[in-house]
């Protein structure tokens, strides 16, 4: 193990670090930390400068102001609206083209993994204009599944090449022996490699609900408006209008953050699995 | 094709079905992915507004190499450039220092993965907290960034209305999950570092700087190679902090290619579609060194298996 076991050390080097874990911590988060305080702050203190010293109560109206007077629950609806299908969308598309390049040795194989790992690489740039045209003309401007769709087909590309690697990681005497039985192929992926792949779709599950739950830039380009603009978007927007109204942008802060960090401390493991690209076993 | 004859059903099966499990996986990603880069440099050869005629027929005008020749004389996509390179080279630092976290990180005792998730929590939230976050703390006057610089030369800062230190002050909210990310894949790494090779380099007397930069290192090459290429990746989609914190200001000093390409194509410089598409070319071209460095070393993995 590396770093040496600091059990092996010094007593005072163990004291030392013991001390030095959650003095680092609170370092590291200290913007973070700053800014949940702020949204639990009386509007009146920031008023007066007291920005750091002690708060004159817990001021839950920020939140309660929040919900009842800006449209933040709806962002939050619609948030969820492109999320999900999202999801669900990606992990189902990229489970057959995972399937299909794992085990099938056709001559284009490597060629389309690796398009679809270029793919995922590209800037967002260079799809804005094309993308933004196509989903206006569609009648698809301004709707979740416009801002669904494009997710659904960029987030194949990463998407693909996890299942891709985690069949590949499958024995593939499973796959041989049901041939030899004469299942047909459709029933091979549904019924032998499927069940196989729950932690991988957890795994993915997780991390596309992060991703698209935080984008920014998609829903900036595909949708305006309360109707359908996501959190990340209705966020940029209430703060353009808050102008420097901190207890109210801190408060919208920490909820817009709240789904992807209550997902992540739920599904930990999956989610780690996830980011590794399954390459760092 | 002696085979087909003698299993003709499984033989089209097994080469049919391959297309059908990627139809439509592959559909949606040429339509919405492959086919629109085709389009976008195509489109930046084209001055176009945005906008179609009565009957629906592009409006574009041909102008061949025009939108690229005049961003060579732009100033503002040379700043964004030179921008785009802070961003990288200022951005390898979330490597070393995401090592020093898991290094940091990398015990057993108590509440140790409490702590290590709470480490991570920056590369978990939006990019647009992350950018409201540091805008908070670099706030005139009363932000604890300036309040600290204050108390320090007496003096404060306002980081981001300075334009020889905002970007750096973008870079810095950026590092802040980046590193997280880094240290994530560097945890994981360590992880998996073989103990025996450890154990037999201690019985040879190596420690510290020399046993991380001699054994350690060579181990943690594959985290180090994916670090690497979300880190560039990252530092090239920058735009999400600069549209938050800034909005490429002040005076366009924060602008990056990411986001000057979103000004010209759909900002409040009106519809230049085609000159965006320009920009936007310039930086896949950038981004695709990288890429075909991460296909080509796929590739040399695939083979070896």
């Amino acid at each position: 193990m590396f770093p040496r076991p600091i059990q092996k050390s010094s007593p005072v080097a163990q004291w030392v670090y013991t001390i030095a874990l959650p003095v680092a911590l609170i370092l590291w988060l200290f913007p973070l930390l700053g800014v949940a305080l702020t949204s639990l702050r009386p509007a009146s203190d920031l008023a007066q400068g007291n920005y750091f010293g002690m708060p004159s109560g817990i001021a839950w109206e920020n939140y309660v102001f929040i919900f009842t007077k800006t449209p933040i629950g709806k962002y939050m609806v619609n948030s969820l609206w492109v999320t999900i299908p999202t999801v669900i969308g990606a992990v189902s598309l990229s489970l057959m083209t995972g399937f299909a390049l794992a085990v099938y040795g056709f001559r284009a194989n490597i060629l389309v993994f690796f398009m679809f790992v270029a793919g995922n690489f590209v800037p967002f740039q260079i799809l804005m204009v094309p993308v933004r045209d196509m989903t206006l003309n569609l009648g698809m401007y301004n709707t979740w599944y416009g801002l669904a769709l494009f997710h659904i087909a960029f987030q194949t590309g990463f998407c693909t090449l996890f299942m891709r690697n985690f069949i590949k990681a499958l024995p593939f005497e499973l796959i041989e022996a049901a041939r030899v039985e004469g299942v047909s192929e459709w029933r091979i992926f549904w019924y032998i490699v499927l069940p196989l792949m729950r932690p991988a779709i957890a795994a993915l599950s997780v991390l596309v609900f992060t991703f698209i739950w935080n984008d920014f830039f998609w829903a900036t380009v595909l949708t305006q408006g309360v109707d359908s603009q996501p959190i990340t978007a209705g966020l940029s927007s209430l703060n353009g209008q808050w102008i420097a109204q901190w207890h109210l942008v801190s408060a919208g802060s920490i909820l817009a953050a709240l789904p992807p960090v209550a997902m992540f401390f739920l599904m930990q493991k999956h989610f780690i699995a996830g980011l590794t690209l399954g390459a760092v076993k | 094709m002696a085979e087909a004859a003698s299993t003709p059903r499984r033989w089209t099966q097994r080469t049919v079905a391959p297309w059908l499990f990627l139809a439509p996986g592959l559909f949606m990603f040429t339509v919405y992915v492959l086919w629109p880069i085709v389009e976008s440099v195509t489109l930046s050869f084209y001055d176009w507004n945005g906008l179609y005629d009565r009957d629906g027929n592009f409006t574009g005008r041909f102008v061949g190499m025009g939108n690229y020749r005049e961003l060579m004389t732009d100033p503002a996509f040379t700043t964004s450039l030179w921008n785009n390179l802070k961003w990288l080279v200022l951005y390898m630092l979330a490597l070393p220092a995401g090592l020093f976290i898991a290094i940091f990180l990398n015990q057993t005792v108590r509440g140790i993965r409490l702590y290590k998730s709470l480490f991570f929590f920056p590369f978990v939230i939006s990019q647009v907290v992350v950018g409201l976050i540091f805008s908070w703390f670099y706030a005139p006057n009363f932000g604890l960034f300036y309040k600290l610089i204050e108390s320090i030369t007496g003096k404060g800062v306002a980081v981001l209305a300075d334009p020889n230190l905002v970007t750096y002050g973008i870079i810095a909210a950026g590092l802040w999950p980046q590193i997280a990310y880094v240290m994530i894949l560097y945890l994981t790494g360590l992880n998996n570092v073989a103990p025996d090779q450890i154990e037999a380099a201690r019985l040879d007397g190596a420690k510290g700087w020399r046993m991380l930069w001699y054994v350690v290192l060579p181990q943690l090459r594959p985290a180090t190679f994916i670090a690497v290429i979300v880190t560039v990746i990252g530092a090239l989609r920058s735009f999400d902090l600069v549209s938050i914190m800034t909005n490429g200001g002040p005076f366009g000093s924060s602008r990056v290619l990411s986001y000057y390409m979103f000004e010209m194509a759909l900002g409040e410089y009106g519809f230049r579609m085609g000159y965006g598409a320009a920009i936007a070319v310039v930086l896949f071209a950038i981004m695709m060194i990288f890429i075909s460095g991460f296909i080509w070393k796929m590739w040399r993995d695939e083979r070896e298996r």
